[in-house]
């Protein structure tokens, strides 16, 4: 396959970006896309240019590292899919594709299709646990959960932390991922101790990040690569509104 | 140093409990006066970080990632053993410790082993209390599932995705040490060098990764969890950053190196499909529980396989090993597919796989219940081979997964290097030459969670008061080194890639280093080593400089220590004139074709000393004693 790349191109954090544009040529429909920005980046080196930076890692859909705009959906076309796992198979010998770094005010570029996602972390710190120190744990068995109950909490756990869903709303907002983080604990029995204060201490922390607003748009649940529900965003609004309602106030519940 | 690897008098049952109730202890009060560098936030990593943290140390965590979350335990798939004992089938702490110790084909420690199987159950309450979401059966209890080498079922999973749930489990309980301030967290930094000074270790020099800044941590230990170095064979079922710089330097700082050449092969990985691709993906060998390896009688036959009948079809396994069958170890597994395709009865366009076959588990227990157990991963094959794995069988093939081998470590995970303290992967200690599935997530959550937290404070009890600094001779020796380094590697200019340099090198030892070796091809390898890698600092091209973030960069240091490494687990392969585990030399077989050990000779670990560059390593044996276990040659019939 022969392809022109339209790719954002940024030498650091807090520089101008353009577009540049490059061919190539010799892509087998069996690689993936990053396998496909490998072959550019090797063709780059050789003629004594910067290679394109992204970040990726475990190249299988779980590490949730990679993540890039490919013709304005995140991760690209098909769904259910990181972008590490999208084959060139998906396009035509001859297409032209842009690819663009996630683009958040929260997420800022550092350079290229690599941007800091560090607001995440921060949003797990404010609360996304159980506050259960290594050795008090009880016998496994003795706290049983409902089989639909678990099922759920791992739908919702199964979110890899890329980025997408924000990338991919018009309002640059994180509440799929906030709410995915939330509901995991916040179904378990585990979790109920901290539930209301969990919920406030998240939604509050995305807030201060700099995230924008849910306006219901779904397309981070259609983004997604792991179908994370949008479900979950009603349940994190059920439980924001309800700790409030009980007073609950954002504090420092790590100890 | 000392090489003593300290394993507790006592019978077998008892050592470690009795060590515990022994081990010095830091109060309370005492603890946010020590300062503890952990490099690697993967499962052995964050759960050190987290528990050291619960218990008021002051911890600096580093990973190269943007976000400890990253780690490649993340891609961990099938489950983690724990001798539970909830299907009532026989299982025991003993039996874990039995299967673990016979899987590594009696090259491991028993002393290790026995507490690294006690402690598998504490894991899995410490897992269920934060919320990790294992499988469950309707009655609201966990659910269990079987593995390679085991007759019982005691694998507790999440779907194919156990690795994942376990490290966020451990990721959040190190987020909340983040929050409550006694974890600093240092990410997109790498660990370039161990700093040590009269054979102790002083701190670490990292270089952050966005600004190319060299730093120095002085701590009173040092943490390495930096997992493993399957990546020396280019392709792998590793991350693609997965490294083994960070053990390598403390090697060549005086840290011993044991067993290198003990690598695994996982049998059930997606064959590759052309010359660019970048790495090999596993499907979970869970998919063993179900699925039946295959290949058709005649090399010469190329119909389809659902046109091969039954009497066509060799099921080699379970005719070769009828009470295992499927389920034998992964060394076992490999080296038999690896046959088949020798014969020329692969299967595929590429004729380099064999058939792992989910039709009889389909039709008796229906597509839903295939679905529920294994969706994510017949996805995942689907995406890649564009082939449906319910109407077609799934091709597999063996692929570098998991490196038994690491640095040395006595009893309490210290390393012959005073206050260098190694856990999960990267050190070598709880699967001597060959590891059963389901075992890295329980080894390395055993060394973070409920090992090191004891040992560590052993150590550091009488060390109260000892200042550390990064004002020494030795930090700044070592910085020096550090930036020299960089700076050679930017200045080579030469012509070929990192990659380019990486793909021959993992050429060159997967050909004489991996699923088989003998001795010719080993000496033909640490002859083409040499050479590639001489080549490698003539014609290095790296574009850009070492002041911003430089992918290039940051791999072609670790190519750089890839090569050295490649020499040794060599040089380590031809010395141990023996078949064990995944350590197979092609002269030391059985009749039937199985590894045949030699315990007269080579039940030792073999622990080898850097002594400069271009010298030849110092070979040290730590002997392996069976006191309670009798070596038999393994057998899977």
């Amino acid at each position: 396959m022969r392809l022109t790349l339209k790719v954002w191109r940024q030498d650091g954090p807090h520089r101008v970006g353009r577009f540049e544009t490059f061919e190539v040529e010799d892509i087998s429909p069996d690689y993936s896309f990053l396998e496909m920005l490998d072959v550019l980046n090797e063709r780059l080196e050789e003629r004594g240019e910067r290679p394109v930076a992204f970040e990726h890692d475990c190249r299988e859909g779980i590490c949730g590292s990679c993540g890039m705009m490919v013709n304005g959906q995140a991760h690209g076309a098909r769904a259910r899919t990181t972008v590490c796992q999208l084959h060139m198979r998906e396009f035509k010998d001859g297409d032209e594709i842009q690819v663009e770094p996630w683009r958040a005010r929260a997420f800022p570029v550092l350079q290229d299709l690599v941007v800091d996602r560090s607001a995440f972390d921060r949003i797990i710190e404010a609360g996304g646990y159980i506050s259960v120190s290594t050795g008090s744990a009880p016998e496994a068995n003795m706290i049983p959960v409902q089989k639909e109950v678990a099922e759920a909490a791992f739908d919702a756990a199964t979110c890899i932390g890329c980025g997408a869903c924000v990338a991919q709303c018009p309002n640059a907002a994180a509440q799929l991922f906030t709410a995915a983080k939330i509901s995991h604990l916040n179904l378990l029995p585990q979790g109920q101790p901290e539930r209301w204060h969990r919920a406030v201490n998240m939604v509050e922390q995305m807030e201060a990040e700099g995230f924008g607003s849910c306006a219901n748009y779904r397309e981070c649940e259609a983004a997604c690569p792991k179908s994370i529900s949008i479900d979950w965003i009603a349940k994190m609004n059920r439980d924001y509104l309800r700790a409030k309602l009980r007073g609950v106030k954002k504090m420092k519940i790590a100890g | 140093m000392a090489f003593d690897p300290r394993v507790p008098a006592g019978p077998l049952e008892h050592k470690w409990l009795g060590h515990r109730d022994h081990l010095r202890l830091v109060a309370p009060a005492n603890r946010p006066k020590f300062e503890i560098i952990i490099v690697g936030t993967g499962l052995a990593g964050a759960s050190a970080a987290a528990t050291l943290g619960e218990a008021g140390y002051r911890v600096k965590a580093f990973t190269f990632h943007d976000s400890p979350r990253r780690a490649h335990s993340i891609a961990a798939q099938g489950g983690i053993n724990a001798a539970k004992n909830y299907r009532n089938d026989g299982d025991s702490v003993f039996r874990l410790f039995y299967d673990t110790i016979k899987g590594g084909d009696f090259r491991s420690r028993e002393a290790n082993v026995y507490r690294l199987a006690e402690l598998s159950v504490e894991i899995i309450d410490q897992a269920v209390a934060q919320g990790v979401p294992f499988a469950r059966e309707y009655g609201g209890f966990l659910d269990n599932r079987s593995f390679g080498g085991a007759q019982v079922a005691r694998t507790f999973y999440a779907r194919g995705q156990t690795g994942q749930q376990l490290l966020l489990g451990a990721y959040q309980a190190m987020a909340r040490q983040i929050e409550a301030g006694t974890v600093e967290l240092f990410p997109r930094t790498e660990m370039l060098d161990l700093v040590v000074e009269e054979g102790r270790a002083q701190g670490i020099v990292a270089r952050n990764l966005v600004t190319g800044e060299i730093s120095c941590h002085a701590a009173h230990a040092v943490v390495l969890a930096t997992g493993g170095y399957s990546n020396v064979y280019y392709l792998s079922t590793n991350a693609k950053a997965s490294n083994v710089t960070a053990i390598w330097r403390a090697y060549r700082r005086g840290a011993y190196f044991a067993n290198p050449c003990f690598t695994q092969i996982h049998p059930t990985c997606i064959p590759p499909s052309g010359e660019f691709q970048s790495k090999l993906t596993l499907m979970s060998e869970s998919l063993r529980n179900d699925g039946r390896i295959w290949v058709p009688k005649d090399a010469a036959d190329t119909r389809h396989a659902a046109q091969i009948p039954e009497s066509d079809r060799d099921y080699y396994l379970e005719t070769k090993y009828p009470s295992f069958g499927n389920l034998v170890p992964r060394d076992v597994a490999s080296r038999n597919a690896k046959a088949a395709v020798d014969e020329g009865r692969g299967v595929g366009v590429r004729k380099n796989g064999v058939f792992l076959d989910l039709e009889d588990a389909i039709k008796r227990l229906g597509r839903d219940a295939i679905e529920e157990r294994y969706g994510n991963l017949f996805e995942m094959y689907e995406r890649i081979t564009a082939e449906n794995p319910y109407q077609v069988p799934m091709r597999i093939f063996p692929a570098p997964h998991y490196t038994m081998g690491g640095l040395w470590v006595d009893y309490d995970l210290m390393s012959n290097v005073e206050g260098l303290f190694v856990l999960g992967e990267a050190n070598f200690s709880d699967h001597g030459a060959n590891r059963l599935g389901a075992s890295a997530l329980m080894q390395g959550l055993a060394d973070g969670y409920f090992v090191l937290p004891y040992t560590l404070a052993n150590f550091l009890a009488p060390r109260l008061g000892e200042r550390v600094t990064v004002d020494s001779e030795a930090f700044r020796r070592t910085e020096v080194e550090v930036q020299e380094r960089v700076q050679q590697l930017l200045s080579i200019d030469g012509k070929r890639s990192v990659d380019s340099f990486q793909r021959d090198l993992g050429r060159i030892v997967w050909d004489y280093c991996g699923m088989s070796r003998n001795e010719r091809g080993l000496e033909t390898a640490l002859q083409e080593i040499p050479t590639l890698r001489e080549e490698y600092y003539e014609n290095l091209r790296i574009v850009g400089n070492g002041e911003s973030l430089n992918a290039s960069l940051e791999k072609a240091g670790r190519v750089a220590d890839f090569f050295e490494l490649a020499e040794l687990m060599c040089r380590d392969a031809l010395s141990r004139n023996e078949s064990c585990g995944g350590h197979f030399r092609e002269e030391y077989q059985t009749r039937d074709g199985e590894a045949l050990r030699d315990d007269d000779h080579f039940a030792h670990v073999s622990a080898w000393e850097y002594l400069g560059p271009e010298q030849i390593p110092a070979l040290h044996k730590e002997h392996l004693h069976f006191e309670t276990v009798q070596p038999t040659q393994r057998s899977y019939k």
